[in-house]
């Protein structure tokens, strides 16, 4: 059987931590831009064209692209026919450590939920799948809290309809308002139980958003391409100030359910959604 | 546009719109969550507050960790709606102004109305831009809250938006 050292994986996801938090990801900046080029209100033209300046600015000086760099969400996928020599937990939480030393970024994990206290740079959230093969994929989702306090979930009757999943979803965007840094990425999770679609609204936002006019056919796809639309009509704009680009992207994720329901869960992720992925 | 200094007095804050665009010159103080929690705690136990509130700005910001040989961090704004049970208080004891991003309560708008005070939004999400702006970083108090700790920043030219006006009037209608 294959063995990757808890070194190596420390050593991965330092790496990991660091260039999502200083460079956007590439899908998330073009489209900005592109999102930019269509708007036609002048105030937020302007500020889309800050918040891209900001994440060069990010990229060239090496800051964060943003002070929150959030709690530290890592997926793991790891292949049934691997494993790791050492504490794989720990090798995680080690890498995030390095990492967020090394880049100066902000520690923000509080030990205790309730007594509060010091913040500090661990433990973070560790998501781990199983899979074929004999490698391990790493994915590190910083996720900061002003976007992520306006998560949502509903559990519906099975025999809902679609538009009143539409609408719930559309009110967590409308909700969100301007506070939580619009355009968002809108990640949804559809099926599996309370918790599971918890998880694939968070998944759904390390899909890469999908450009205009390359859009795959299908249910979900449609779907979408509606929610996004209908979330651009609410006129929130950059900084909640107005524009017809209040969301980048609706990603929904979906998995079979039980008979008796249809758990929906939307994650909601500021224009600054920032994630890195390797595998080894 | 528009050019604002500190100390800051009402007849400069009663000439701000919602929704003008102002840059800022001069002494803001960070406070967030915690930090809000403690000065409304000495407040409400008639003790000495660790800065002069008295025609202050609080900035809601708790930077990244500063990097060698930079002044500070990534600084962009938090939501400053987490601050509104605070606020009211803070603005009674004599502050002046706040910034950050979002939506304010309409407890909080009336408040600033009755005070005179003023609500100002800055470039959310844009911390590595705004780190230009801010030319000396010093800490004042609860250093045990990390990056929630009250700094003392001076800025240069700092790019704000009026959110909530002296006349309670909000830039988001």
């Amino acid at each position: 059987m294959r063995a990757i050292s808890a070194n190596k994986v420390s050593e991965i996801v330092k790496g990991l931590c660091i260039k999502a938090n200083l460079v956007l990801r590439s899908d998330v900046l073009n489209a900005l831009k592109a999102a930019c080029l269509r708007e036609k209100n002048t105030r937020a033209k302007r500020l889309l064209r800050l918040i891209i300046k900001n994440a060069d600015i990010a990229r060239d000086k090496k800051i964060a692209i943003c002070q929150d760099t959030g709690m530290p969400v890592v997926f793991v996928e790891i292949g049934q026919d691997v494993r790791v020599s050492g504490d794989f937990k720990k090798a995680i939480n080690r890498g995030v450590e390095a990492g967020y030393r090394k880049a100066s970024l902000r520690n923000s994990i509080i030990s205790d939920p309730l007594s509060r206290g010091s913040p500090k740079y661990s433990p973070v959230i560790i998501h781990t799948d199983i899979v074929r093969g004999s490698k391990i994929k790493i994915t590190v989702l910083p996720k900061g809290f002003g976007c992520e306090n306006k998560s949502a979930l509903k559990m519906f009757l099975p025999t809902a309809k679609i538009g009143d999943i539409k609408n719930f979803i559309i009110d967590v965007a409308e909700k969100s308002g301007p506070d939580a840094c619009p355009p968002y990425i809108v990640g949804v999770g559809i099926g599996g139980t309370a918790d599971y679609a918890g998880l694939l609204a968070k998944k759904a936002l390390l899909r890469k958003i999908e450009r205009k006019g390359l859009i795959p056919k299908g249910t979900v796809p449609v779907f979408e391409r509606e929610l996004l639309s209908e979330i651009n009509k609410l006129n929130i704009g950059p900084m909640g100030l107005g524009g017809k680009t209040t969301a980048l992207g609706v990603n929904i994720e979906t998995y079979p359910t039980h008979i008796a329901g249809l758990p929906v869960a939307v994650n909601i992720s500021c224009h600054a959604l920032r994630s890195a992925t390797a595998t080894l | 546009m528009k050019k604002i200094k500190t100390p800051l007095d009402k007849t400069q804050i009663r000439n701000l719109n919602a929704g003008d665009e102002v840059l800022l010159n001069g002494t803001v103080y960070t406070a967030r969550d915690q930090a809000h929690k403690r000065l409304v705690e000495t407040i409400n136990k008639r003790q000495k507050l660790p800065f002069e509130l008295k025609g202050a700005i609080v900035y809601y910001c708790g930077p990244t960790v500063t990097p060698k040989g930079k002044i500070i961090g990534s600084c962009g704004p938090t939501t400053a709606s987490r601050m509104d049970s605070f606020t009211p208080i803070l603005l009674k004891a004599g502050l002046l102004a706040m910034i950050g991003k979002g939506m304010r309560s309409m407890e909080v708008v009336a408040a600033i109305k009755k005070h005179k005070a003023v609500y100002f939004l800055t470039l959310a999400g844009c911390g590595a831009l705004l780190n230009k702006f801010v030319k000396n970083a010093k800490i004042v108090v609860y250093k045990d809250l990390g990056s929630e700790a009250i700094l003392k920043l001076e800025v240069k030219d700092f790019p704000l938006i009026v959110g909530v006006d002296s006349n309670g009037r909000s830039v988001y209608g």
